[in-house]
């Protein structure tokens, strides 16, 4: 192969280095106005009064709205008004739009609204919302319209209820001999995507809603506006160009609604709405939280035989997508483990936080956490080897997940071979533990995680390549260029399979609804996946045409060209054929007679064989292959106060097949350095008032330079067969053990069994009994 | 509401604009003059993605006002043209969504003219007023020191 696994330069890179990359905020016209939103400061409470008469006639207002009179929207159960009317759920939660000339008067005006509010009780955990008998936050949850997936139960906070029903429990405790359990919690978080969200809106006078906006998921906007408002899905026309970070905060349609609305309320001039940072990590949708309850059996071998899981999932206010990513829990449940018996019960459960959107790893970093924590509890009470329990229980071909699905050697990587790595690279023989001074430990910790990705069963992507008259071509593909390269590597795709230049390939990277063939949403790893296979499609339909064109000029059968190096040829006799530039805008004799025409190819792709899970027992086909990694965080510790730094950290994964090398191992490291952040030190501190008392960056820190381990990632190469060139999602994984094998080494090196995150030296220290013994 | 019609030296040209008081150099660098490489993050100087230079120092510009930058030099991404940094973010992958790019680029140009000497220990003095999300900085770690090395 001679593309495929090079680290081909990323098309747009010479945009992004010299400040002439443009996202959805660099758009800007003389006529654009601006929105601003008035938002919740509580995170429960009546609306009593809103009072804008002053605001309105300040200078430069063009309209106020509130949110009375629109309809409820929400990804898989209408629940969620665009502007709060009646009471507000959580804080940050918008209530009222500004629209005016400057982004200043918008401001102005919107401080200028008075709200009065009268407070109500809060739900302010998971666990809290599903005691019986506790306050609602959707009293009328019974009346929302349901999408066929979600099972809501009225009269109480469960949004969804997701069963998982595999074998028989019951038996499964009498086989065990040994059994742990344990609870684990974790508050919502934030994605910190350096590009706050912004889209942008404008109704034109023949009805068409032209959207422009950071989002993963343009064509889902165009779905859901469609829906919602009642506007012909034809006349949205909806515009993403490069996103500056999503970690699948982004995948969610929020800020677009509003835009439409503003929009609406001046006679359809453009209006931006562009979040701070507050508003960002505020009132659009966060990172989830989890309450989680695991229990262990596990014969005198420390076989696996039982587990009983519940995820509590801190949905927040609103269902949205965290119901989603409650079934994605419940069909990964127990890790990448065999495990027979399985009884789980995930469930998407509302609280007063704000609500959450996917987060890179779409809820199994955080439940990773749960089980490996356990896994590490379980080894310690068998004095079995953690790396060695998780060894030999690994998932295999020939196992069952717990939804049923029977493996095999295409559809799940190698986990023992990424745990052999693993124990390499980390040095695990060297020791868990090993002294450095009086004060100071060095300690490891591991994990292992698997995924796939449950997106809808019938999600297409399609591909259109279009030639230039100099034998080039363009590639045209729905996926969104959030950062991962993808466009890049379908570039390196394609010219692997035409064997020719990845530089003459030329990369379409704004995406718009009208013109892109649909990739359904830009999540769940599954770009390459899927744009990849529409891609080939279209590659062999481009091939197919050249050779019709090419016949009758070479007079030779389709059978016996060969296309390569931007030409069409004899495959016993190369000399003889024709370059691209004289025959993909069709083929002009000596004479002037033409034939052929400009060279389109198509290609489209539908996820196959993908089930919905049965209600009761969870049975069912969720998605097409399970990638799977080990993972291992080496911290030197201080044993004085508890402080720590990140020394190393490994990622083990089963990538099928390298892509581009430089852009693999950076979509691994970019994802370490998030979970190790989300792990180690990010989490909202709500009061009892459900307010997030931390919505800056300054008092909420993501890793930075320096403060980051060395990183050390390999692969394990083991093809999905039906994927391009072999290749596995990766965009994820990276993430996904970082918590469990920070929160394994902490607790190894503290001596104590660390539950919650993020695991920052006052955790450890309050779960040491700290502050029974300060004497301060 | 006040407004100023002030001169500022962008790039090495001489632009004339109208500003409220309260309008940052950040704000009017995008809004007023195009450029649209430095990046709001945060507005509030935590993230460094609207770092510019400023008479050879990094500056975040959403932390000076517009009307502050009058009579001094100041260069943006825009302003850079095949610099080795530039050049050493593409090779060493330095970057993926690209957003944090140009405040990681001017803040390392301005350390470079600066310090053209920096340890380990300077660099990370300097790059930790920027945050990216996306790389885990190992890349922007070795794009950095392929250039000071070179110097």
């Amino acid at each position: 192969m001679k593309v495929i696994g090079k680290s081909v330069i990323r098309k747009e890179a010479f945009d992004k280095v010299n400040g002439r990359a443009l996202y959805t905020n660099d758009y800007h016209s003389v006529s654009m106005l601006s929105a601003k939103l008035v938002i919740s400061p509580y995170g429960h409470a009546r609306i009593i009064s809103i009072e804008y008469k002053d605001a309105l006639n300040m200078p430069g207002v063009r309209a106020i709205l509130t949110g009375a009179h629109l309809p409820l929207t929400g990804e898989s159960l209408r629940d969620r008004p665009p502007l709060a009317y009646d009471k507000v759920r959580y804080h940050g939660e918008a209530i009222a739009m500004v629209v005016a000339d400057t982004p200043s008067q918008a401001k102005n005006a919107a401080d200028r609204i008075t709200i009065q509010y009268e407070l109500l009780p809060v739900v302010n955990s998971p666990t809290e919302a599903f005691q019986p008998g506790t306050i609602l936050v959707h009293p009328k949850l019974g009346d929302y319209v349901k999408e066929q997936d979600m099972n809501p139960v009225p009269g109480t906070n469960i949004a969804s209820h997701v069963k998982i029903r595999k074998g028989n429990i019951e038996e499964g405790w009498k086989e065990s001999e040994t059994t742990v359990e344990a609870s684990f919690s974790f508050a919502p978080s934030d994605h910190v995507a350096m590009e706050t969200r912004c889209s942008i809106a404008e109704i034109s006078p023949d009805g068409n809603v032209h959207i422009m906006t950071s989002s993963q998921a343009p064509f889902m906007v165009k779905q859901l506006i469609a829906a919602y408002f009642h506007e012909d899905l034809g006349k949205i026309i909806v515009t993403t160009p490069l996103v500056g970070g999503a970690y699948g905060g982004k995948a969610s349609v929020q800020l677009e609604l509003l835009a439409y609305l503003a929009s609406k309320a001046v006679g359809g001039k453009p209006v931006k709405i562009l979040n701070t940072r507050e508003e960002d990590i505020l009132t659009s949708p966060c990172h989830i939280g989890l309450d989680a309850k695991i229990k262990f059996g596990a014969d005198q071998n420390g076989m696996l035989k039982a587990a009983e899981i519940q995820y509590l999932w801190d949905g927040g206010a609103y269902s949205d997508k965290a119901a989603d990513m409650t079934r994605a829990a419940a069909a990964d449940c127990t890790g990448p483990y065999h495990i027979d018996n399985v009884w789980c019960d995930s469930y998407c459960m509302y609280t007063n936080h704000p609500y959450a959107a996917p987060f890179r790893g779409f809820s199994h970093s955080e439940l990773s956490f749960a089980i490996e924590r356990t896994l590490n509890l379980l080894a310690e009470k068998l004095k079995i080897d953690p790396l060695e329990l998780r060894r030999q229980n690994a998932i295999l071909p020939g196992n069952t997940t717990p939804t049923q699905v029977l493996l095999n050697k295409s559809s799940v990587g190698n986990l023992p071979k990424c745990i052999d790595r693993l124990k390499e690279l980390i040095q695990w023989e060297e020791g868990q533990v090993v002294e450095v001074s009086d004060r100071t430990i060095r300690a490891k910790g591991i994990s292992c995680s698997w995924k796939t990705s449950t997106i809808e069963a019938n999600a297409p992507s399609g591909v259109i390549l279009t030639f230039n008259r100099d034998g080039s071509i363009n590639l045209m593909s729905g996926v969104i260029e959030i950062g991962t390269g993808t466009k890049t590597v379908l570039a390196q795709i394609l010219a692997e399979r035409l064997k020719m230049d990845v530089d003459k390939i030329h990369v379409r990277m704004e995406v718009d609804t009208q013109t892109t063939p649909e990739h359904w949403k830009t999540v769940a790893s599954r770009g390459t996946f899927m744009a990849g296979k529409a891609l080939l499609e279209a590659a062999e339909d481009v091939i197919k045409q050249i050779k019709e064109v090419a016949s009758p000029v070479l007079r030779a059968e389709k059978n016996d060209l060969e296309v390569a190096n931007s030409r069409v040829f004899l495959k016993d006799n190369p000399s003889i054929g024709v370059d691209f530039k004289d025959i993909v805008y069709g083929y002009q004799f000596p004479n002037g007679n033409s034939i052929g025409g400009q060279i389109i190819g198509r290609g489209n792709y539908i996820l196959r064989r993908i089930s919905r899970m049965n209600p009761e027992t969870g049975e069912g086909r969720p998605g097409p292959e399970w990638t799977v990694g080990a993972y291992g965080v080496e911290v030197e510790f201080d044993k004085i106060d508890y402080t720590y730094r990140l020394l190393r950290a490994v990622s083990v994964i089963d990538i099928g097949t390298v892509l581009n090398e430089k852009a693999a191992k950076g979509q691994v490291m970019g994802a370490m350095s998030i979970g190790l952040a989300f792990a180690g030190r990010e989490t909202f501190y709500f009061d009892e008032f459900g307010r997030v008392l931390n919505p800056q960056l300054r008092t909420y820190r993501p890793l930075r330079y320096g403060e980051n381990p060395e990183y050390l990632v390999d692969f394990v190469l083991t093809p999905q067969l039906d994927a391009p060139y072999g290749a596995r999602g990766v965009g994820e994984h990276g993430l996904l053990g970082m918590p469990g094998a920070l929160g394994n080494a902490l607790s190894t090196a503290a001596g104590v069994s660390l539950h919650h995150l993020p695991l920052t030296p006052e955790l450890i220290w309050r779960t040491k009994g700290g502050e029974e013994n300060a004497f301060l | 509401m006040k407004t100023h019609t002030i001169v500022l030296n962008v790039n090495r040209e001489i632009h004339m604009v109208t500003v409220r008081s309260a309008d940052t150099l950040l704000y009017v660098l995008r809004s007023k003059l195009g450029l649209t490489g430095a990046k709001p993050g945060c507005l509030n100087g935590d993230c460094g993605a609207c770092t510019v230079n400023v008479d050879g120092w990094p500056m975040k510009s959403c932390l000076m006002l517009a009307v502050e930058a009058v009579g001094k030099k100041i260069t943006t991404i825009e302003g850079l043209k095949d610099t080795p940094i530039q050049q050493a973010f593409v090779e060493n992958f330095a970057f993926q969504c690209g957003y944090c790019t140009p405040g990681f680029i001017m803040n390392c140009h301005s350390l470079i003219e600066q310090h053209p000497d920096a340890d380990d220990e300077k660099i990370r003095e300097w790059l930790e007023s920027n945050i990216c999300r996306c790389t885990g900085y190992e890349e922007i770690k070795n794009a950095i020191k392929s250039v000071l090395n070179k110097d």
